[in-house]
């Protein structure tokens, strides 16, 4: 290569194969999400409009799935299976949501604030994250000996003679599915609420304390906005879990407690997929909506 | 804040905080604890007797499930995962240090990907993998090779469909831990690698690569561990065979004995090994970046 070449020249070819040098690097994993998330999901949207019988999915443009869903929910003396079945998820998806915030935030709080070590800090965020290692099965079914019939806490209720009789709404109950969400997922909150708390300047924290904020005042008026991005990214962990669960709700339920997710499990199960397709795309638009509202709050990407 | 008043509100969080952890891990103790129960003992305390015994239940399988094998698929599985996510992960991370088109779209897609439902996600790779199915047969019979379609099974399986479901959920870890690393990262050193006349291979291989070692670490350990306990979005794509989690949540209404527990004890304590193997290798390498600082 004797030809002179000028500088700017040089400077975009090299650019240019930069460029595509990137764009090989990044091919690998831009190919596993076409293959095994966005062309699913092109396939969820495109079957959800297809028919079917006891054998075979029939190619077809239909609302017919759509119908057969809200079937029924015109009726305004009972509700219907669906609108039931969603009232009954939202609600596990507040109680969550909330018990989770107060718990990741507290823990946070105390964590980045209250604890002056940085080694200690360290520690201690790792001992709460440590669990979310294990298996979430296993981790709900170690609330059995505790909470069953004949479980410790029956024992030591019946034994004080606080009750007569063991309480049964303990286990395979709302309750336990609530528990066991707050036991598997508080982690999801605490870990980006944790990451914002360490981020604020401190020297906020003293201005305020200066200029005589209370302790609750610097915790509401600087504290809780700093920390708005942790809270709404761990907002969108849990409340798109919570949305999206059969295994907790089915495990923690008895196998009693419907779920939009475990409604899309059993018809996949039975073959109907036009019928679950159906099913994914209402339950995916309504957490796109969830999530759209939320980020509109913050910009995840400034926050990494 | 002066230090009484503070001390006050010190205690209650510190009281908080240990009810917290007694919460996480009491539960997992309690079943560490009865999954060693002598032959006699039962689901609930109080614990009757001290043994193996439910180990060797657990061995010997419970009822049709074939723990072993199980087991044996869930590790296969969790390495090929752990593999794909490690390499898949670093390169994408170094092609968005530099001008990636489409780069914003991508991320999008990889943290919709990661807050996605795993029901979603499950059911599209299944329905995906048995669209193909219909495909292939079709094309076969066409083809007028009966042999051929009288073997063919399913393109569903274990290292088909469940790994890539399991990348959908891995990979995004992966990109968010190396996004953080080279936020982080200087590139002063890289540019002292090219002014000595390193090839860009040789500046990654002797430069980047030790200096960004313990943090792949650490996404070895995200991939393994998340793939060795996933169950929502492996169940609708994996086909006739089961990975241990998925035999484990069936079992939860089937089995009655502490066996149970012990299969708990047991994943537990495989989750733990790989997390103490890859805490101890990223800190030993990290030792080995400050020595090298040093000299």
């Amino acid at each position: 290569m004797s030809a002179p070449v000028t500088t700017p020249n040089l400077q975009s070819l090299q650019e240019n194969r930069e460029d595509s040098g990137a764009w090989w690097q990044a091919a690998p994993l831009s190919i596993v999400f076409v293959l095994f998330f966005l062309l699913p999901l092109v396939l969820i949207l495109m079957v959800s409009f297809w028919n079917f019988n006891e054998y075979e999915l029939l190619p077809d443009f239909t609302f017919k799935n759509y119908v057969t869903i809200f079937e029924g929910c015109g009726n305004t003396s009972e509700m219907c299976v669906t609108f039931k079945t969603y009232v009954s998820t939202f609600k596990f998806c507040f109680l969550v949501w909330l018990i989770t915030l107060v718990i990741g935030f507290t823990v946070s709080y105390f964590v980045a604030f209250h604890v002056r070590s940085p080694n200690v800090q360290t520690l201690l965020f790792v001992l709460c994250t440590i669990p979310f290692w294990t298996s979430n099965v296993i981790r709900m079914i170690s609330w059995v000996p505790l909470l069953g019939r004949n479980g410790l806490i029956n024992q030591g209720l019946v034994g004080l003679g606080l009750v007569d009789h063991p309480v049964e709404w303990l286990l395979f109950s709302d309750f336990s599915v609530v528990l066991a969400f707050v036991h598997l997922y508080t982690m999801f909150m605490i870990v980006p609420i944790f990451n914002s708390m360490m981020r604020i300047d401190r020297s906020l924290i003293e201005a305020a304390s200066d200029s005589g904020a209370s302790g609750w005042q610097t915790l509401w008026n600087v504290i809780v906005p700093l920390s708005r991005t942790g809270i709404v990214i761990g907002s969108i962990f849990v409340i798109t879990i919570v949305m999206g669960d059969f295994v907790t709700v089915g495990v923690m339920g008895g196998q009693q407690i419907a779920s939009i997710g475990k409604i899309i499990q059993v018809q996949t199960s039975y073959i109907q997929f036009p019928l679950a397709a159906a099913n994914a795309v209402i339950l995916l638009t309504l957490v796109l909506m969830i999530i759209w509202g939320l980020t509109r709050l913050v910009d995840i990407r400034k926050e990494l | 804040m002066n230090r009484d008043n503070r001390s006050g509100s010190f205690w209650l969080l510190s009281a908080f905080f240990a009810l917290f952890v007694i919460f996480m891990y009491g539960p997992m103790l309690v079943i560490v604890v009865l999954s060693f129960q002598g032959p006699e003992g039962g689901l609930t305390f109080p614990v009757r007797g001290l043994s193996l015994h439910w180990f060797y239940k657990l061995a010997d399988g419970l009822g049709v499930v074939d723990i072993g094998a199980a087991l044996k698929r869930s590790l296969g599985l969790g390495f090929a995962v752990m593999a794909f996510t490690v390499v898949l992960s670093v390169l994408a991370g170094l092609a968005f240090r530099k001008k990636l088109a489409g780069g914003n779209a991508l991320f999008y897609v990889v943290v919709a990907s990661l807050i996605m439902p795993s029901i979603i996600v499950s059911l599209g790779i299944g329905l995906e993998f048995r669209l193909l199915d219909t495909g292939l047969k079709k094309l076969l019979e066409l083809l007028g090779m009966t042999d051929a379609l009288e073997n063919y099974g399913s393109a569903l399986g274990l290292f088909t469909s469940a790994l890539g479901a399991h990348l959908t959920w891995t990979l995004p870890f992966g990109l968010l831990i190396m996004f953080a690393v080279f936020n982080r990262f200087n590139p002063a050193y890289e540019e002292a690698a090219r002014d000595l006349g390193a090839t860009p291979w040789q500046s990654f291989r002797y430069v980047v690569l030790p200096l960004i070692a313990p943090s792949i670490v650490g996404i070895g350990m995200f991939g393994f561990t998340l793939s060795w306990d996933e169950i929502a979005r492996t169940s609708q794509a994996i086909g006739d065979v089961n990975t241990l989690p998925l035999e484990l949540q069936g079992l939860t209404t089937t089995v009655t004995t502490p066996s149970i527990y012990a299969l708990g004890t047991v994943t537990t304590v495989v989750s733990f090994v790989v997390l103490g193997a890859a805490m101890s290798l990223a800190a030993l390498l990290n030792r080995r970046k400050a020595a090298a600082g040093r000299r």
